[in-house]
């Protein structure tokens, strides 16, 4: 029971990492149909934000130094912007080129991040003791789950709801389902395309600087390469769930995590180490069954 | 008052000229119909108007403003309502929903909140299922919808692309009263793409012949249809072969 429990939160908290993440991606593909590259990056970007730039292998703790509830909004402020500058400086330029284009657009773009932050940090991973407090183990029902676990799960299904409560039920919700649907028609009905792009970017932003301070926080580790390994996973949940299905991201998500989490514990400890063949093998097998995802948006069918 | 002045536009696919040199001008409180025959031009000349394609000549003035390269949201706003051909619900979005979605930029919220009240009125049906989904609507009642949601803005013009495909008759003479009693009564001006002449002889107003990208006729809809002189330019007969 105990250990079915741990099970349970390992993979509640390793899908809601990629959930979140997913999240990010298809907003940004449901009004521009771009699948932005870039967004491991930004997850990057938002954790180096904690340090001052030094290419030292010690880290010299900038941000975060902050309290929390300074610290929180500045690496999503930090996370929002450089998102909305992505799209300004960057996306905006290519709204009506094709997707392959837009798609190499978001590769280069996180290349630059990414060399920035080598450029300014060094490629050494630098540790950061960030809330040591939340690595304590809590008690439920006999188990000992690490708070930051719980912590984690419970901030994603916060940000989950009050997701759907902006989608839902807000003006801009409103109009954001609609031009993810259809862009053309929503414009015509008077939807500011700019400000309705900019506010997903923003969105996004927001989640991947979540992540980013989840993850780092996690591991105790900045690393240049820590956005990547879950940018890569998250990309595969929204293909999963249907490129631009918001709930089907987050599905996929969790799917994603739950299935990793169990082929750790249930394959045989030799050929552990392998488990991502097998993780990606069902992903395989997923897509030859559903080629279209598990949940195909709307979008899919009909565009202007 | 002239409400809206199309001088010379040429619109271009790639290579395919599929509007050319096409002028107009429509006063507040008219009705224009366009018809041709397919590929004529009709729509293009609509999405011209609404921003969503960009003419590569010519010039367009909508409410004393040039909007030639104006974002379709910016045209929109200033008072021109669009309904595309191929009705273009939002399916995963409620009734309610695609309606409101007509109203962001209206400031009267009271008076949209009357208007809603009006749509329901004529088109009982949408009220009735307002909480559904739109996507599970038949084509006619998207139609109802699509039309619905652009009154829902109050606009100075609505332009409709074949109001009249896939309807029955009796909805089609319900979208028409609508129609005129907001032309009638608030000035509504009325650009409406049908292939057929026929409602325009019924309803009254003006007409426009397009065919293989051009002008080829222009004249009071019930004189036009009395005379050959429209079964003639719609089929391009009396031309040197
Ligand atoms: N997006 C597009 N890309 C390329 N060519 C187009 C496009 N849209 C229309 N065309 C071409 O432009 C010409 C005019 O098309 P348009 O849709 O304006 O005609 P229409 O009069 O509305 O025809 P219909 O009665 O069939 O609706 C046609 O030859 C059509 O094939
Ligand atoms: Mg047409």
């Amino acid at each position: 029971m105990t250990a079915l429990l741990q099970i349970l939160f390992d993979a509640l908290s390793l899908g809601s990492l990629y959930a979140l993440a997913a999240i990010g991606i298809a907003l940004i593909f449901g009004v521009m149909r771009l699948v932005n590259f870039a967004h491991g990056d930004y997850i990057s970007f938002c954790v180096f934000a904690l340090l001052w730039p030094s290419i030292e292998a010690t880290a010299f703790v900038f941000a975060g130094q902050l309290p929390p509830y300074l610290l929180i909004p500045v690496i999503l402020t930090v996370g929002a912007c450089l998102s909305m500058l992505s799209e300004i400086l960057v996306f905006r330029r290519f709204r009506n080129a094709n997707p392959a284009t837009m798609m190499i657009a978001s590769f280069a773009l996180g290349f630059v991040i990414k060399y920035t932050l080598l450029m300014l940090f060094s490629s050494r991973p630098k540790s950061i003791d960030l809330w040591p407090s939340l690595s304590l183990p809590v008690e439920i029902f006999d188990a000992r789950i690490p708070l930051l676990q719980v912590i984690t799960i419970v901030i994603t299904i916060v940000i989950l709801i009050a997701l759907v409560a902006f989608l839902k039920r807000t003006r801009f919700g409103l109009e954001m389902r609609a031009a993810a649907e259809n862009f053309t028609m929503a414009r015509m009905l008077g939807v500011r395309a700019n400000a309705v792009i900019l506010l997903a970017f923003a969105i996004s932003g927001m989640l991947a600087a979540s992540i980013g301070l989840i993850l780092v926080t996690q591991t105790g580790t900045v690393d240049i390469q820590m956005g990547s390994s879950v940018m890569l996973v998250a990309f595969i949940a929204t293909v999963i769930g249907g490129l631009g299905s918001l709930p089907g991201a987050v599905v996929a998500g969790f799917l994603i995590g739950g299935v990793s989490v169990l082929m750790q514990v249930i394959l045989p400890f030799d050929i552990r180490p392998f488990r991502d063949a097998f993780v990606y093998g069902a992903v395989i097998a997923v897509l030859i069954w559903r080629p279209n995802g598990l949940f195909m948006p709307r979008s899919a069918k009909q565009r202007v | 008052m002239t409400l809206l002045t199309i001088d010379a536009i040429t619109v271009n696919y790639g290579r395919l000229i599929a509007l050319r040199n096409a002028s107009l001008t429509l006063s507040q409180g008219e009705t224009l119909f366009i018809t041709g025959p397919n590929g004529a031009g009709k729509s293009t000349l609509l999405k011209a108007i609404a921003g969503v394609v960009v003419p590569k000549a010519g010039t367009i003035r909508f409410a004393g403003l040039e909007i030639g390269g104006w974002a379709p949201e910016d045209i929109a706003r200033r008072g021109f309502s669009m309904v595309p051909e191929g009705r273009h619900v939002f399916g995963s979005l409620t009734i309610e929903e695609n309606l409101r979605l007509g109203v962001g930029m209206r400031v009267d919220k009271d008076a949209a909140e009357r208007d809603l009240e009006h749509i329901y009125s004529v088109f009982p049906m949408l009220e009735e299922r307002r909480h559904q989904a739109a996507g599970v609507l038949s084509g006619g009642q998207q139609q109802m919808l699509v039309i619905g949601r652009a009154l829902m803005a109050n606009p100075q013009l609505i332009a409709i692309d074949e109001p009249s495909l896939g309807l029955a008759p009796k909805v089609i003479d319900d979208v028409y009263a609508v129609l005129l009693k907001l032309r009638d009564t608030r000035g509504l001006t009325l650009l409406i793409v049908e292939q057929s002449s026929a409602r325009a002889t019924m309803t009254g107003g003006r007409m426009l012949l397009l065919r293989g990208g051009e002008i080829v006729l222009e004249g009071d809809a019930r004189e036009l249809t009395r005379s050959d002189a429209l079964k003639a330019a719609y089929f391009g007969y009396g031309e040197q072969h």
